[in-house]
């Protein structure tokens, strides 16, 4: 079981001085085994929220647990070796280092070209011709965010954190993206996203609507939620 | 030849057994075996120290190997060679220095290697260098490549300095003629307090000749680097430098670009980045469960490579 108990993250602002709470005193229990999507406006802190579960930022105040166990202490290293993985927003390039390599060190073996078939595959790639591909400025936006989910897909673990998949991906690759997260429903999967078909796939949707307003609830629940003009004004939802 | 000498072989240029094809092996400053064959012919030159290395015309996928292997300290090598190539000839040439010095006292090496490209002739050259040794004697490695290449003609430069070397010198001169193609990829690791140069001197002189060179360096500790890169573009030429270099601990890098174009259709281009390891490239790779210093090592490996 993902927790959050009492997390706030605030920051510095740097036009005012003044500190500023991204994220206010939130208890949440991300529901175990189910894909939760997290939406919001933008700057509402969903990327925040999973930076904060991966390590990548460190709460200001209270807890993150996984299985009873604190992680805020734990390296991001440490916590990616508990089984926690993520795909980022922004994929990193890599002077010299290959698809081949990185889905070696995200899958601990040396992938033959049938494994990483597998991972490339499943993201609309075809493996013999990335897999020796360097991770540098000769790769596009869409084919790198996609290469993204393959190393995550490789790493995998209880708990995999996704943060806007579908940004740069093609719309006509839109449902065979969905179709990645539907066959991850053994894990604890938490998605950022804005898109009305990854929102469709959740079975939880966790509503951000500011610091401290903070909705979670069953997709049936939130989703008529997300039409209110109040919620629309706010902007986000995007049909894909 | 000792178990040393294969090491240092292997290393340097790949020899894990006597290589196919013609080949010169030179120890502590004299020749320690050759063979020439029909193709390319290794002959030792008179008036000073060094071979001529003559690829007949027309010649196609044959190597030579003419690795250079030092194993004491107190030796100042200074060696000359001279590649032939004939007109339409392909060939890989595989060079390289290895010293292992256990003294000390300092051991130099300076192999001053000029090709002679015919029309049309391809090139793949190979160098890598490498330093060993317990000993405090310093371990000095001044390569210089001249190279002159007529028309059509290719040629491929991998130079590879992956530490050991306490001081290193490389000096790459080249004239173009019409057509020809010069690509060098560099890759120089320097620690502790090391230092290594780099000077590249490249005149186009050709109609359509192009050259490329892509430095990929990483300092560590207290070493020094240096980058020099003067290109000309006396005519419709392209010419293109990328120098990367990764900055750690308290080393220095210094690259100096200068692009001069005489030609309204010369097209020159120097990019030059000098950094720390990104901190979203060590992110990434602790996301997939590797410690900072894994991650660190990983990032350099594939830099290099």
């Amino acid at each position: 079981m993902l927790e959050f108990k009492n997390v706030s993250y605030k920051v510095v602002d740097e036009k005012t001085g003044k500190e500023r709470y991204i994220l206010k005193n939130l208890n949440i229990n991300f529901p175990e085994n189910k894909v939760t999507v997290i939406t919001g406006h933008n700057g509402s802190g969903k990327s925040t929220m999973i930076k904060l579960i991966m390590g990548i930022l460190l709460p200001t105040e209270g807890e993150i647990l996984l299985d009873g166990q604190a992680l805020n202490s734990l390296s991001i290293s440490e916590r990616a070796n508990l089984g926690i993985s993520i795909a980022l927003q922004q994929p990193v390039r890599f002077k010299g280092l290959t698809v081949r390599d990185l889905l070696n060190l995200a899958s601990k073996s040396h992938n033959k070209i049938p494994d990483a078939c597998e991972f490339l595959a499943k993201v609309g790639l075809c493996a013999k011709d990335y897999m020796d591909r360097e991770l540098d400025d000769s790769l596009s936006g869409g084919e790198l965010k996609r290469i993204e989910l393959a190393i995550s897909l490789a790493k995998s673990g209880k708990v995999m954190l996704f943060d806007e998949p579908e940004a740069g991906i093609d719309l006509w690759s839109f449902d065979s993206l969905v179709d990645v997260f539907d066959n991850l429903k053994n894990k604890t999967v938490v998605i950022v996203s804005h898109q009305r078909k990854v929102l469709e796939s959740a079975d939880f949707v966790l509503l951000l609507n500011g610091a401290n307003d903070v909705k979670l609830g069953k997709k049936k629940e939130i989703l008529p939620l997300l039409e209110k003009p109040s919620c629309r004004k706010l902007g986000g939802l995007v049909n894909g | 030849m000792d178990k040393l000498d294969k090491e240092l072989l292997s290393q340097i240029a790949d020899f894990h057994t006597i290589p196919q094809g013609s080949f010169n092996i030179r120890k502590n400053g004299e020749s320690l075996d050759r063979k020439s064959t029909k193709d390319i012919e290794i002959i030792s030159k008179k008036d000073k120290s060094g071979i001529d290395i003559i690829v007949k015309e027309g010649v196609k996928n044959k190597s030579v190997h003419i690795p250079v292997i030092i194993t004491v300290g107190n030796l100042n090598d200074l060696v000359y060679n001279d590649f032939y190539i004939g007109k339409d000839a392909e060939v890989l040439i595989v060079a390289g220095c290895g010293i292992h010095n256990p003294s000390n006292q300092k051991s130099q090496h300076d192999g001053i290697h000029s090709f002679h490209l015919a029309e049309n002739s391809k090139v793949k050259y190979i160098e890598k260098h490498l330093g060993i040794g317990t000993g405090s004697g310093e371990k000095i490695l001044n390569p210089t490549t001249v190279v002159e290449m007529k028309k059509g003609s290719q040629f491929e430069m991998e130079t590879i300095q992956l530490g050991g070397v306490s001081k290193s010198n490389r000096k790459t001169d080249a004239v173009l003629e019409d057509d020809a193609k010069l690509v060098i990829k560099e890759k120089i690791l320097t620690t502790d307090k090391q230092i290594a140069k780099t000077v590249f001197n490249v005149v186009l002189k050709g109609k359509n000749s192009s050259v490329e060179v892509i430095s990929r360096s990483v300092a560590k500790g207290k070493s020094k680097q240096q980058f020099i890169s003067n290109i000309k573009g006396q005519n419709e030429c392209f010419g293109h430098v990328e120098c990367d270099g990764i900055l750690m601990d308290k080393a220095v890098i210094e690259s100096t670009p200068k692009i001069v174009a005489k030609d309204l259709n010369a097209t020159l281009v120097h990019e030059a980045a000098i950094g720390k390891i990104a901190g979203d490239q060590m992110i990434k790779l602790q996301t997939l469960g590797l410690s900072e210093e894994e991650a660190q090592n990983e990032i350099i490996k594939g830099f290099l490579r």
